[in-house]
């Protein structure tokens, strides 16, 4: 790849005056023209890049009439998102009246195009409806019914663009609602307003789809304008080094308006080899420049900008007269349109209305196609409108695209990989695609991926490709998303534990110093309990509450506290030696009560009762021995009261 | 209206696996022909039966995985492998072996693994080395190349081909002629100059290149191969890859002409399967590596091997084996050598994660 072409380019100088070219000449009569000319002609290294296709052209069918004007339609259905980024905010409000190239919607943020309407007329609704998508998917739009009189809002648009700033024409630019007309619909503005300076703007004419000849007949008739355009890109961007455009050779009618109207300036034509996908942007900067875009930039970030030839009509359009961007050249053509050909059409006229205008029969199409063959999505109803990017409404009948055959099996022959302009591996893509396996298709690049179809065009086995890589771009992207998810529950949950780790250990250590206490008191009420008549037992509590504290000091003073108000509160209860000695004499008393009305009772059975069972005779015997134990321990309790006295009173 | 929502691209070139596979066919004419004049009917039949075989197979497989037949068989890649197998086994073989490594080709080799495309082995290749494993006597009588016979004697007629393939059909057993290949004749060369070799050996004094009959096969299945690059069935990279490094393994390995020779540079490109395999077994894309860059490596190791078994292993030819080989080495050497994407600074192996 990258072996140079080295021929097919001319640049004019102030010296030359363009020749009459004949039309038709073929890529050799430009050279040998060109030196026959004058040395003034300089030849630009074109270069080649991998792959691509050569599809049938069948570009002749629309290129036979000029550019014509459709009737007004019934309605206009403006979709507020015409554009990558942010949809526009509608301003108008359902039944208001609204002037030619009124604003109705306005740009919301940066990466946002502004909505004009296309004619005066009455806004009639603002509500979700079809709109021209690959997912057949509604959104919100603004439908306007034309009143037929065409009343045009004041505009005007600057008298010498070489005199404005920069600033100013991007805010024209921008206020015109100017999005990238080649297909992407990226807004013009920001596209122009590089963090970088730009060495190197190129113009896109190349128009490699089959079918499509809109900007070969803009080129055709608005020569001079595209032009003017393009100086006033140059004037943005700060007068790059290299203004070139990049065109097909099979063009040559467009080359030979272009080439009458590049007089004095220093904006190179360049004419490359026929092949799809050369009008690529990578692919374009590729051929032109030979250098690469590299994986996930932008163009900027090597000095470049491309825009669309017919963005750089729109521009001039927007800067030189002020007219927004309510209208484009849209080719129409398929063997069941009776009049192909380009037409201007009004933004947001609806399909069925070109259709019925332009003599297409409905029942000889099998599909309709807005954009090319090779990368445009069928539409889903023929009531969805025209907007800002397309390019073409191809009518073909079941002869010129049939419906594929079924799929089969990959044999990996790989012809997909010889035709495709990224340097892929579209047969790997393929099967790591149908297994799901994310990884193998991120490592072998899925996402360099342009959907340019050459892969599908090629292969033998009619495996929609392009289809498969799609899928698995949208599972990725799905994926990456739930993953972002997921991340952020787990994060959630993470912290989640923590904070419930930590109460525990804080409910530990509470346990801990209560059990702490506890002890402290158990070892206090022994000490009361078994009579334990020594120092020592009163000296171990004494000695072991400051051990306790003082090895839970270190670690938790909350805790020692604790453990002293436990201290505090068992010696209160130990104080009163008075106070036990009542309780123990009252239950001696009880014990004695106790025993002598079971002893009565084994004395005198009650005469009403039933004689008693031995059973029975054996409880009252053991109550009896149980009370007089209970007796007998209250006694030796109370006797050793006294002996208690001493030591307690001491503590105190 | 009723509008068809399909996906683009909406247009195709037009070819089909089945013009593929086709032409596949066609180009192994000229080597099928050369085969057929040299030794007989025995080449057709052998294509024939594979082919019943082959289709036979095939449809009651696909009947048992209930898969519509006609759909598949309409592909023709089961008929390749037949003719390919027909063209590599030994001409006037038993029926038997015929039936057998083809019902194995295509039964256990291709529709096992599920069918056209998921097969990791080449069919043909697994089919023969079946047979050469199991039936090596068999496997190994080939027929005396026609100028070959001797006063008198021609090849067998069709009916005596039949005669000789299906037993049961003659009388008495038919004998045919049959003779070591050149690069089995010159592996038991053990003490002649090569040059002398040359003028001793029947097969080498009428064919000086690689043995008569032989070397205009070989020559004949080269036309094909250059039919099917013209025509860019296949990009050349791997048939150069293993034809370059099987002629530089020789000429390294050629002394000038000691007994003890691997060979010269005409006989390994010239004889046994070289030029069947380089073209029509080699390019299957099915079971090689995807990218040019593997195809490279995996024809050049397939080249190697070739040579190495030829030179110092037990069997007299050996690209059934290599190719086998290499089958298992492709996924790896496709992990190793995806291409550069355009916009990368360079290629990235397939196994590596995400940055």
């Amino acid at each position: 790849m990258n072996s140079s072409l080295g021929h097919k380019a001319s640049k004019q100088t102030p010296q030359t005056e363009q020749s009459d070219r004949p039309p038709g000449f073929t890529s050799n009569t430009v050279s040998n023209n060109a030196d026959a000319i004058a040395q003034t002609i300089e030849v630009r290294e074109i270069h080649d890049f991998h792959g691509g296709i050569h599809p049938p052209e069948n570009k002749r069918q629309s290129t036979t009439a000029p550019i014509r004007d459709l009737p007004l339609p019934d309605q206009l259905i403006l979709p507020l998102s015409q554009h990558i980024g942010v949809p526009a905010q509608a301003i108008v409000e359902v039944g208001e009246q609204v002037l030619k190239g009124q604003l109705i919607a306005e740009a919301f943020g940066p990466v946002s195009a502004a909505v004009h309407a296309p004619t005066s007329g009455v806004v009639t609704d603002i509500n979700e409806y079809l709109i021209p998508h690959s997912s057949g998917m509604s959104a919100p739009c603004i439908v306007i019914k034309p009143d037929g009189e065409e009343r045009w809002i004041s505009h005007s648009g600057c008298k010498d663009f070489h005199d404005e700033l920069p600033q100013t024409l991007l805010k024209h630019i921008r206020d015109a609602g100017i999005a990238g007309m080649g297909g992407a619909g990226f807004p013009s503005a920001i596209k122009l307003h590089p963090q970088q300076k730009i060495d190197t703007l190129i113009i896109n004419a190349a128009e490699c789809e089959p079918y499509i000849t809109a900007d070969d007949m803009l080129m055709r008739e608005h020569a001079e304008e595209i032009i003017t355009g393009i100086q006033i890109l140059a004037h943005i961007l700060g007068e790059p080094e290299s203004v070139l455009i990049g065109i097909e050779d099979n063009k040559s009618e467009a080359w030979d308006a272009l080439s009458a109207q590049l007089h004095n300036s220093n904006i190179e034509l360049i004419e490359i080899p026929t092949k799809y996908p050369s009008g690529g942007e990578k692919q374009l900067i590729e051929i032109l420049t030979g250098t690469q875009v590299p994986s996930g930039k932008l163009p900027a970030e090597l000095g470049i900008v491309c825009l669309n030839v017919g963005t750089a009509f729109a521009i001039k359009q927007a800067v030189c007269e002020g007219i927004p961007l309510i209208s484009r050249i849209t080719t129409v053509t398929g063997k069941a349109c009776a009049q192909a050909g380009n037409y201007r059409v009004l933004i947001g006229t609806p399909v069925s209305h070109v259709l019925s205008a332009t003599g297409v029969d409905e029942a000889q199409c099998s599909r309709l196609v807005m954009g090319g063959p090779m990368m445009g999505f069928t539409l889903p109803d023929t009531a969805v409108p025209l907007i800002k990017t397309t390019n073409c409404i191809l009518a073909p009948d079941q002869s010129e695209l049939p419906t594929n055959d079924f799929a089969q099996a990959c044999i990996r022959c790989g012809l997909c990989a010889e035709a495709c302009p990224a340097s892929l591996l579209p047969q790997q893509l393929y099967w790591y695609g149908r297994s799901q396996n994310h990884e193998r298709l991120e490592a072998h690049n899925l996402f360099d991926c342009i959907e340019c179809g050459a892969c599908s065009y090629v292969c033998p086995s009619n495996i929609p490709l392009v289809q498969y890589y799609r899928a698995s771009k949208g599972e990725i992207r799905q994926h990456e998303k739930d993953k972002i998810i997921a991340d952020r529950a787990r994060q959630r949950f993470e912290t989640h534990q923590q904070r419930i780790e930590k109460e525990a250990q804080e409910k530990i250590a509470r346990r801990e110093a209560r059990r702490a206490a506890a002890l402290a008191k158990q070892n206090a009420s022994t000490e009361k309990v078994s009579g334990s008549t020594s120092n020592s037992s009163s000296e171990n509590t004494s000695e072991s509450s400051p051990e306790n504290s003082s090895n839970n000091s270190t670690t938790d003073s909350g805790q020692s506290d604790l453990v002293k108000a436990a201290m505090a509160r068992l010696q209160n209860t130990q104080t009163s030696p008075e106070q036990q000695r009542q309780k123990l004499e009252r239950a001696l008393s009880a014990a004695q009560s106790k025993l002598q009305r079971y002893e009565k009772q084994l004395a005198n059975p009650d005469s009403t009762d039933d004689p008693r069972t031995a059973d029975q005779n054996n409880t009252l015997l053991a109550k009896i021995e149980g009370a007089r134990l209970q007796h007998q321990d209250i006694n030796a309790r109370l006797d050793a009261l006294p002996a208690q006295q001493g030591p307690s009173e001491d503590d105190v | 209206m009723a509008l068809t929502q399909v996906t683009s691209p909406h247009t195709s070139e037009g070819a089909s696996t089945s013009w593929v596979m086709q032409q596949l066919l066609l180009a192994t004419l000229p080597g099928m022909a050369a085969l057929t004049w040299y030794f007989g009917w025995g080449t057709l039949i052998n294509i024939t039966l594979a082919c019943i075989t082959a289709i036979s197979c095939e449809a009651a497989i696909l009947k048992l995985r209930k898969r519509p037949v006609m759909f598949y068989l309409r592909d023709c890649s089961a008929l390749v492998t037949a003719v390919l197998l027909g063209l590599a086994l030994p001409p006037l073989a038993p029926w038997w072996l015929v039936i057998t490594g083809t019902a194995f080709a295509m039964i256990m080799a291709k529709h096992l693994y599920g069918g056209l495309g998921y097969n990791p082995f080449n069919p043909a290749m697994v089919g023969y080395v079946v047979l050469l494993i199991s039936f090596p006597v068999a496997m190994t009588m080939w027929p005396a190349p026609r100028p070959l016979l001797p006063e008198g004697v021609d090849v067998p007629s069709l009916w005596s081909s039949l005669q000789i393939v299906f037993p049961i059909l003659a009388a008495e057993p038919i004998d045919a002629f049959t003779m070591a290949t050149p690069l089995d004749v010159f592996k038991q060369n053990t003490g002649q100059l090569v040059e002398q070799f040359y003028k001793s050996e029947a097969l080498f004094v009428q064919g000086d290149l690689a043995g008569i009959g032989w070397e205009t096969v070989n020559l004949a299945f080269l036309a094909g191969g250059i039919y099917l690059l013209a025509r860019r069935i296949f990009t050349w990279h791997a048939p150069v890859a293993m034809l370059s490094t099987l002629a530089l393994m020789t000429w390294f390995c050629f002394d000038g002409g000691s007994s003890a020779s691997k060979g010269p540079l005409s006989l390994h490109l010239l004889s046994g399967a070289t030029m069947l395999g380089a073209f029509f077994i080699v390019t299957d894309p099915v079971t090689s590596a995807v990218s040019n860059r593997g195809r490279l490596i995996y024809g050049s190791l397939i080249g190697l091997l070739v040579f190495v078994i030829r030179a110092w292993g037990n069997y007299p030819d050996a690209l059934a084996f290599a190719v086998l080989l290499m089958n298992f080495a492709a996924p790896f050497i496709d992990y190793y050598t995806v291409p550069r994407t355009y916009g990368h600074d360079r290629a990235r192996s397939a196994l590596q994660k995400k940055d």
